[in-house]
């Protein structure tokens, strides 16, 4: 090739590249987003990420089995190469697994399909498929093989099973949002936390529980109370079974957020319980004065119960802590300090980086290495007890990161706020709620109280905030929360713009009052008429404008307007209320703009006295009930 | 000749007194007999009207007009509306065995005790039908209530409501009293309205009156209901034992069997509650005592209405009543509630909680 046409033919490149690039800057141009295909490392395609959950080892200790929500599969690998060695597929979306007593069966429980997956270890392969009640997120077999125990997220109970069957027993009443399982070390017990507060007075302090089911009896034994703890996540014992510790998140909602003064909207805690500790539960903080460790999650003790280390989401690292400084310093300071925040200098030795969202910890079998399932980067991050080095080991999986799980990434990491104390999915506890009411603004002291809301199936329900004043999702997640929330500089445009493509994204999770094909039953079909009636009971018409079928209209339920409802508060700054969709109503107790009423009945029962909020003062006791029946299948 | 006829007829009518009561007291029948423990708050009880009384193993739960006691180990606790009971009154008990938890209808209430944990629903944060809960009771994953305003069924595992009343079952009242609630029948004992029967198989509602109407005469005796104004239903090896303020009744789901005072050892018609222990066996809890029946024989009993010493007596098939030597007795007359502990009986009162303890 001569040198001229080889000058020609860079000539005739660089040509076609300014014709290109021109073309595609009037391409991006006509298209108004003339920056992000250059700009940005996140691709548009909807990827299937692994997002791994929770690990389990293997009996013998061979075999890692990674629960991965995002593939809806258990992955198994090598131990010691971290090797794949074969994937189980599962139902949709698994969030906590065990194995039987004796290492045969692996169960899987499956939360949008009500299902437990049963593999069988040896052949690696789905045995068998149970249905079992709503939202199953945690499954534990007792220690006798007789009975497996389900906890159920949207029941808020613990189904008990026939173990070789998986027939449905009993359920044993639980805390709101019951998901995580963990048995005593010698397995007498079980150990249940769950994700929502346990119903409470409108604006008293939260109230959960460590639910203690009796393996042989099946049934609750006692209930470990956790007093102003809303969410509760993994526990750990220690080997000797003297030692417990439950993660969990301590809100502040009943502070005006614009008025704290030592620290965030939470408390990061940990509670401490059984002999080591006394006869009542201690909780302490893992945060520090200036940087917070949001979202406390995976929890395990090292075997000789010298350390035990926790998972943090938000801020993306795993706490150490010295047992024994721990339990020196909660006997030396035996009132409750989980607000002094000074105190976890005196117990936490480390704070080592892993990947995004950790989620499940576990110890390897030698207590070298501790395991850490990194949810939003598709890795498990192996950390070396001696020296605390960290390596990453990959799951193999779509390399490129797509805009959704950028902002997948965004809604759950704390690194946007004012020394990194929350992030979205603190009140959006697995991208749902929190149960809690809130006092967000700095408008004083009790003024414009606020219910948190579920975020799922959000599009074509906006004006979003509780009075419609956020016309759409960038205004509700960017300005409003840098303001309020993160009191820090807040994302870059595309950063909100990829935040809201994930929010945006999230589906309404299945309706589990609704029989299939869409049926309804007798109580729910009296209900829907109620609903869409035009007359009431005197046969007087219904001015179209007090119908339940007026201002909730649509798919969703709601017509997108604001009115005046009869339920505003003279600590409201203005009595229009924009009008709530209605999906997954059953779910997301308390209700009205402020969570004042903490059912559904209360609504009508005492918070509509002059039928403002529909007409319904005409309707019987049953009807109400059927109206009930009817918007819970919404 | 006249004072030695008269000592020949004397002495042998004499011997022929004993020979026959000595044949009457080996005729008569053996019944259970106790031995009395009485609780008031003397001893911790949280209050001496004792409504309703319910066993749990080696436990005891009294529902009194001022809280729920507990007695365990030989100590009793309070539960009350600071701890999340619905009313300070609890009107009727009910566990559910496959759980552990306790249901307590209130005054204004239903309550679930569940280790500790009290979650109370009333007519005005839940489908309850009426707030005044004057029976409850467990089956499987329902648990029934009979309330002042109609009867209701919660389904624990969908936390659906469902309301029974004049406008969905042949309920002429609503003022429900009692229930109780097996795999095959629910039965309501409706104040006023008799007894109502849910079949759970089919879904069908029958009613049982009295054939004499409201008419306080029995005109037909065994022919059904013996009155109107039922308070109190127990079914057991599907037999119905019905109690009402004018006498009690038998029913085998073919035949009806009647007991009055005038003839059984019933020892009031004025019946607050009854526990049928089986088929043929039950306990009776009147204004007048508490009686057993064992299918032949009947014993009843209570403090001397008069004295207020113990008393127990027995009344044979043939009427014959003798009365047993007793030095304990329940802890009032009027009865109110049964529960039944092995061979032991727990029985609420208008004044104190007695454990009658069997004697062998």
């Amino acid at each position: 090739m001569s040198v001229r046409f080889q000058s020609r033919l860079r000539v005739g490149v660089v040509a076609a590249c300014l014709v290109a690039a021109a073309a595609c800057f009037v391409v991006a141009l006509f298209r108004g987003k003339p920056a992000r295909a250059a700009a940005r490392p996140y691709v548009t395609d909807a990827l299937a990420y692994v997002s791994p959950v929770e690990m389990l080892l293997s009996p013998d200790g061979a075999r890692l089995y990674v629960l991965c929500q995002g593939t809806d599969e258990v992955r198994v690998l090598n131990t010691t190469t971290y090797a794949e060695i074969k994937r189980v597929h599962v139902g949709h979306i698994p969030r906590g697994f065990s194995f039987s007593p004796d290492g045969a069966r692996l169960f899987v429980a499956n939360t949008w399909d009500d299902t437990v997956s049963v593999i069988d270890t040896k052949t690696l392969a789905v045995a068998a498929t149970w249905p079992v009640s709503a939202e199953p997120a945690g499954v534990v077999e007792d220690r006798a093989g007789k009975y497996l125990f389900v906890a159920n997220r949207i029941s808020n109970d613990v189904a008990v099973l026939d173990a070789k069957t998986g027939e449905e027993l009993k359920r044993l009443a639980a805390g709101r949002g019951a998901s995580y399982i963990t048995p005593s070390p010698d397995g007498a017990r079980l150990y249940v936390t769950h994700i929502y507060p346990n119903p409470t007075p409108h604006r008293t302090a939260p109230e959960s529980e460590i639910t203690v089911i009796d393996t042989a009896r099946a049934v609750v034994v006692e209930r470990i109370p956790l007093h102003g703890i809303a969410h509760g996540f993994h526990v750990a014992f220690s080997g000797d079974g003297r030692l417990g510790v439950a993660a969990e998140l301590h809100p502040k909602n009943l502070v005006p957020l614009a008025h704290l003064e030592h620290g965030g909207a939470f408390i990061d805690t940990l509670m401490l319980f059984g002999e080591d500790v006394g006869p009542r539960p201690v909780e302490v903080p893992l945060d520090e004065l200036e940087r917070y460790f949001p979202r406390p999650f995976g929890v395990a003790i090292s075997q000789d119960k010298s350390r035990i280390y926790v998972s943090h989401g938000g801020s993306e690292n795993v706490t150490v802590i010295d047992v024994a400084r721990l339990l020196r310093f909660i006997h030396a300071h035996p009132d409750s300090f989980a607000e002094d925040l000074s105190a976890s200098a005196n117990y936490v030795i480390a704070r080592i980086a892993v990947g995004r969202d950790p989620r499940g910890v576990l110890l390897s079998r030698d207590g070298r290495r501790v395991l850490v399932a990194n949810r939003l980067d598709d890795s498990i991050s192996v950390i070396d007890v001696a020296t605390r080095r960290t390596t990453t080991v990959p799951l193999a999986g779509p390399k490129q990161i797509s805009i959704l799980r950028h902002g997948e990434q965004t809604f759950y990491t704390a690194r946007y706020s004012f020394q990194g104390q929350i992030g979205c999915a603190n009140c959006h506890i697995d991208s749902t709620f929190d149960g809690l009411t809130w006092d967000l603004e700095p408008d004083g002291f009790g003024v414009d109280i606020v219910d948190n809301r579920p975020i799922e199936d959000l599009r074509g329900t906006e004006p979003y905030k509780w009075n419609g004043g956020n016309p759409d999702l960038p205004t509700e997640c960017g300005p409003r929360t840098e303001k309020y929330f993160w009191r820090s500089e807040n994302y870059d445009d595309l950063t909100l713009t990829d935040l809201v493509t994930y929010v945006r994204s999230l589906p309404s999770r299945p309706n589990r009052w609704r029989l299939p094909h869409g049926e309804l039953t007798p109580a729910q079909d009296r209900g829907k008429a109620l609903f869409e009636r035009a007359v009431d009971k005197f046969g007087n018409p219904i001015p179209e404008s007090n119908r339940c079928s007026f201002c909730h209209s649509g798919p969703k339920g709601t017509n997108q307007k604001s009115f005046d409802v009869g339920t505003g508060r003279v600590t409201d700054r203005t009595g229009k209320l924009d009008t709530p969709q209605l999906s997954n109503i059953a779910l997301s107790a308390p209700y009205l703009h402020d969570g004042s009423a903490a059912t559904l009945e209360q609504i009508w029962t005492i918070y509509n006295p002059d039928d403002k909020h529909g007409r319904t003062n005409d309707l019987t006791k049953d009807e109400l009930n059927d109206l009930i029946e009817y918007l819970r299948t919404r | 000749m006249m004072n030695g006829a008269w000592n020949r007829i004397a002495k042998t009518a004499a011997a022929a007194c004993l020979v026959l009561g000595a044949l009457a007291c080996v005729a008569a029948p053996v019944m259970p007999k106790f031995r009395f423990e009485n609780f008031t708050t003397a001893n911790g009880l949280p209050d001496n009207h004792v409504y309703s009384v319910l066993v749990d193993g080696d436990r005891i739960w009294a529902g009194t007009d001022n809280g729920l006691g507990l007695y365990e180990n030989g100590t009793w606790k309070t539960y009350n509306t600071k701890d999340g009971l619905a009313h300070r009154a609890v009107l009727s008990l009910a566990l559910d065995k496959r759980t552990g938890d306790v249901w307590a209808g209130t005054m204004a209430g239903l309550s679930r005790i569940s280790s500790g944990r009290i979650d109370t629903f009333t007519q005005l944060n839940s489908g309850l039908s009426n707030d005044v809960v004057y029976g409850v009771a467990v089956e499987g994953e329902h648990v029934w209530v009979a309330t002042a305003a109609g009867g209701c069924m919660l389904n624990l595992k969908t936390n659906q409501w469902t309301l029974y009343n004049e406008r969905n079952t042949p309920m002429f009242e609503i003022w429900v009293y009692g229930v109780a609630a097996a795999p095959d029948k629910v039965y309501y004992a409706v104040w006023g309205s008799g007894l109502l029967e849910l079949n759970q198989k089919t879904g069908r509602w029958d009613k049982y009156d009295d054939p004499d109407g409201e008419n306080e005469m029995v005109l037909f005796k065994d022919q059904g209901l013996i009155h109107e104004i039922t308070t109190s239903v127990s079914y057991v090896d599907k037999v119905a034992w019905v109690a009402t303020y004018f006498g009690d009744s038998r029913y085998d789901g073919r035949y009806w069997h009647n007991f009055l005072t005038k003839d059984s050892g019933l020892p009031s018609n004025f019946t607050n509650v009854v526990k049928g222990v089986d088929a043929n066996r039950a306990w009776f809890g009147t204004d007048r005592g508490l009686a057993y029946y064992d299918g032949t024989n009947w014993s009843v009993y209570r403090p001397s209405l008069t004295d207020g010493k113990p008393e127990m007596t027995v009344r044979d098939a043939q009427g014959n009543v003798t009365a047993e030597p007793v030095t304990t007795a329940p802890a009032h007359h009027y009865i109110l509630n049964i529960d039944l502990q092995g061979d032991d009986i727990w029985v609420a009162t208008a004044h104190g909680l007695s454990h009658g303890i069997r004697e062998k």
